[in-house]
C-alpha cells in the first residue's frame, strides 16, 4: 500500500477515466520511491500535455506540467541547474514520441541522468482516441476509420539506438515488475527509459473492440514474455519485457563539471 | 569611467550585460544573427561557475532555460525571427506561469526563412502577439551598445520584478556592428534579484497568491515547498482550474500587473523635442539614423527633434501622445511596413499628421532616405 504522504489529495479525484492504467502507473511509481526512501524534496517531476501528463498534479514533489512534448527539454534545464535532484518524467505515446521526439532522443543521446516513463496506451486519450506514432499498424481510431497504415516505433530499439544508457519495458499487469524497473530506473547515473504498457479501455479499448480494461490488462500477460524467455523462441510474436540495457557511460552534468574544471583552469 | 573599454559587437554587448546581470544558466540554438551571444556565453559561463546548455532547436531551449529559472537561477536565451516563432508556445508557458526569463530576439528580414544576414524590425508585431491567448508582455530595444547594456541589465531585472519573460528585440545591424563599450563598475548598475517567500517549512506556501503589492515571491524547486506549475488556468496552488472566478482572475492578474505600469515601464530617450515642428520616432537601428539627420537639420535652424523608444511593449500611449502633441507631423522611421506607426497612429490626437518613412528591403535604412519623406512632408519634393 502506497503511502498517502505522497499524494496531493486535496486535489483529487483525479481526471483518469474507469479502468484506465495511468493510476496503477502511478501507484507502481510511488511504490518504488517509498521503497527507495527518496525525500519529497529530493524530487522534480516533469510532464508534457495528455492524460498521462495530469499524473504530476497528484503527486507531492516539485511538479511542473509544462505544453506537449517538451517535457524533457524543461526537465533538461531543471536537472543541468541542480543535478543533485531526481528528475521523473512520466509521458504518454504521443507526448513521448510524435512532438517530443526530438526531445526523446537528444536527453537519450546526451546521458542526462532523467528517467523518462512512456507510458504507452497507443491512443490520444485526451483529445479523444487518435492513433499515435506507437500504435502501429491495423488500429483503429478516429483519425484511422480505415485502421492505421503506419507503423510503430519500438520504444526499446529508439532508446537503445539514440543512446539511452538504461532501457526497460514492462506493463501495468506486472506491477511488482513496475515498480522494480523504475526503481532501478531512478538508481541508474544516465538517461533511463521505461516503456509501460498501459490500457485505455475508453479510446483504444472501444475502438478495438478489446475488451473491456480487465481483458486488455489479460492481454499484457498473455503477449509478453520476460526477454530471452523459451515462451519467446516458441512464439517470436510474444513482446519482451525486463531490462534490455543497462550500461554505464557517462552522465552529461557530471561531463559538464569537468567542462568547468577545464574552463576555469584555462582562464 | 574607470570601467573596462571594449570594442566588440552589440551581441557581445548583450552577452557582457548578461553576465554583469548575474546570467547563472543560459540554453540556446545557433542562428543568424544571434549566434555570437551563444557563443559568448559557450566560452564565459563555464569560466564563472555557470551553465552552458546548447539544445536541439529554439523551443527546447527556452524550455530548458524556464526550467533553470524555477530552481533560482538567472536565465536567458538568444535566438533570431525562425527560432523565435518556434519558440512562441513556449513563451505563452512563461507568461502563465510566471517564469521570470529573458529572450533576445536579434531581428533578421522575414518571413520564414528571409533574409538571415540582413538587418530588419519586422519582429515588433510579433513580440507583441506571437503566442496565442490574451496577454501582456515587456519587449525592449536599444540602438547602441552602452544602451544595448543597459537594457538588457534591465530586462533581467523587469523579468524579476514583474516574474514574466521579457524580450529583448535587437536587430542585424546593431548586433553585427562594432563599436565601443564601458563596462561599468560592479554595483554601478542596480541588480534586482529572485524575489523569494517567507513562508517557513510546513507552512501552506501559496505560488500563485499575489502579495498586496502584485508581486509574487517565489521557491526554489529543491526547496522545501512543494507545489504545482501548469501553463493551464490554475489557482492559487498553482493545481489547474476552469472555475470561472478564478480564470478571470489569473488573466485580469497577468494583464494588469504590465499594462497597469505602462509609464513605470517606459523607457525612452529624446533630443530637440520640446520646439520640434517635425517629430521622429524610432527605435534600435533606424533611430541611429534619424538622430544623424536631427543633428544635422538643428545645426542649420530646423525645428526637428527625435523620440527614441526603448520600451516597445507595453506601448507607451500616453507619453507618446504628450511628446507628439505640439508637432506639426510625426514621421515614424522603422524597418518594417509600419509596425510601430499604427501604434502611434493610436496614441496621437490627430493620426492624419503620422507618416511613415521606412525601408524593408534589407538595406539599412539611411539618413538619405529619411530626408526624402522629410521633403516631400515639407512639401519641398526630393
Amino acid at each position: 500500500m502506497v503511502k498517502k504522504a505522497y499524494l496531493r489529495e486535496r486535489f483529487f479525484p483525479h481526471l483518469w477515466c474507469p479502468g484506465c492504467g495511468h493510476g496503477m502507473v502511478l501507484n507502481g511509481l510511488l511504490q518504488a520511491i517509498e521503497k527507495m526512501g527518496l525525500s519529497r524534496n529530493e524530487i522534480v517531476m516533469v510532464s508534457g500535455i495528455g492524460c498521462s501528463s495530469r499524473i504530476t498534479g497528484y503527486v507531492d514533489f516539485h511538479t511542473l506540467h509544462t505544453i506537449h512534448g517538451r517535457a524533457l527539454a524543461f526537465a533538461t534545464g531543471v536537472k543541468m541547474a541542480r543535478p543533485e535532484l531526481n528528475l521523473i518524467v512520466p509521458m504518454g505515446d504521443g507526448d513521448a514520441l510524435a512532438i517530443g521526439g526530438n526531445h526523446f532522443i537528444h536527453a537519450a543521446r546526451r546521458n542526462i541522468d532523467i528517467t523518462a516513463i512512456v507510458m504507452n496506451n497507443r491512443i490520444y486519450g485526451m483529445t479523444g482516441g487518435q492513433f499515435s506514432p506507437l500504435s502501429g499498424e491495423d488500429v483503429r481510431a478516429t483519425t484511422a476509420p480505415y485502421l492505421t497504415i503506419d507503423p510503430g516505433f519500438d520504444v526499446v530499439e529508439l532508446s537503445k539506438a539514440a543512446g539511452a544508457t538504461f532501457v526497460a519495458r514492462t506493463t501495468t499487469y506486472h506491477i511488482q515488475q513496475m515498480s522494480d524497473i523504475i526503481q532501478q530506473a531512478i538508481l541508474h547515473e544516465g538517461f533511463s527509459v521505461v516503456e509501460i504498457f498501459s490500457q485505455c479501455p475508453t479510446y483504444f479499448g472501444r475502438k478495438n473492440k478489446a475488451g473491456d480494461a480487465v481483458d486488455m490488462i489479460a492481454y499484457f500477460k498473455k503477449n509478453t514474455t520476460p526477454i530471452g524467455s523459451t515462451a519467446k523462441k516458441e512464439n517470436p510474436d510474444l513482446i519482451e519485457r525486463g531490462v534490455f540495457v543497462q550500461k554505464e557511460k557517462p552522465e552529461y552534468c557530471s561531463q559538464y563539471e569537468k567542462l568547468v574544471q577545464k574552463a576555469m583552469k584555462g582562464r | 569611467m574607470s570601467g573596462n573599454i571594449k570594442f566588440i559587437q552589440g551581441n557581445e554587448a548583450c552577452a557582457e550585460a548578461a553576465v554583469y546581470a548575474g546570467l547563472d544558466f543560459y540554453a540556446g540554438y545557433p542562428i543568424t544573427p544571434s549566434t555570437e551571444i551563444t557563443e559568448f556565453l559557450a566560452s564565459r559561463l563555464p569560466q564563472i561557475g555557470g551553465k552552458f546548455l546548447q539544445m536541439e532547436d529554439e523551443i527546447a531551449s527556452l524550455c530548458a532555460i524556464i526550467g533553470a529559472s524555477l530552481t533560482g537561477c538567472k536565465v536567458m536565451t538568444a535566438t533570431s525571427g525562425p527560432g523565435f516563432s518556434l519558440m512562441q508556445e513556449a513563451l505563452g508557458y512563461a507568461i502563465m506561469a510566471e517564469i521570470p526569463c529573458v529572450i533576445v530576439n536579434v531581428q533578421r528580414g522575414g518571413p520564414s526563412t528571409g533574409l538571415p544576414t540582413h538587418g530588419s524590425q519586422g519582429d515588433v508585431n510579433q513580440a507583441r502577439w506571437g503566442t496565442h491567448g490574451d496577454h501582456a508582455i515587456i519587449a525592449l530595444t536599444a540602438s547602441n551598445h552602452q544602451d544595448i547594456f543597459a537594457l538588457t541589465v534591465e530586462a533581467f531585472n523587469l523579468a524579476e520584478i514583474y516574474r514574466t519573460p521579457v524580450i529583448l528585440l535587437l536587430d542585424e545591424v546593431v548586433a553585427h556592428m562594432r563599436e565601443r563599450l564601458v563596462i561599468p563598475q560592479p554595483g554601478e548598475m542596480p541588480l534586482v534579484e529572485r524575489l523569494k517567500t517567507t513562508v517557513n517549512e510546513g507552512v501552506d506556501y501559496h505560488p500563485y497568491l499575489p502579495r498586496e503589492d502584485g508581486r509574487l515571491p517565489m521557491s526554489d524547486f529543491g526547496g522545501p515547498h512543494r507545489y504545482n506549475v501548469t501553463g493551464l488556468f490554475h489557482d492559487m496552488w498553482g493545481f489547474p482550474s476552469s472555475e470561472p472566478r478564478a480564470v478571470h482572475g489569473l488573466l485580469r492578474h497577468l494583464v494588469d500587473k504590465i499594462e497597469n505600469r505602462v509609464n513605470q515601464l517606459a523607457r525612452y530617450k529624446e533630443y530637440y523635442i520640446e520646439d520640434a515642428k517635425h517629430l521622429l520616432v524610432s527605435y534600435g537601428s533606424s533611430a541611429r539614423s534619424a538622430r544623424h539627420i536631427v543633428e544635422k537639420r538643428r545645426s542649420r535652424g530646423e525645428r526637428i527633434g527625435l523620440l527614441e523608444l526603448q520600451t516597445l511593449w507595453p506601448f507607451p500611449h500616453e507619453m507618446v501622445r504628450e511628446k507628439c502633441a505640439a508637432a506639426q507631423a510625426v514621421i515614424v522611421v522603422e524597418q518594417n511596413m509600419g509596425q510601430i506607426l499604427q501604434v502611434v497612429k493610436l496614441a496621437v490626437d490627430q493620426p492624419d499628421k503620422v507618416f511613415l518613412a521606412n525601408r524593408i528591403d534589407g538595406d539599412f535604412i539611411m539618413p538619405s532616405d529619411i530626408l526624402n519623406i522629410l521633403r516631400l512632408i515639407q512639401g519641398k519634393g526630393v
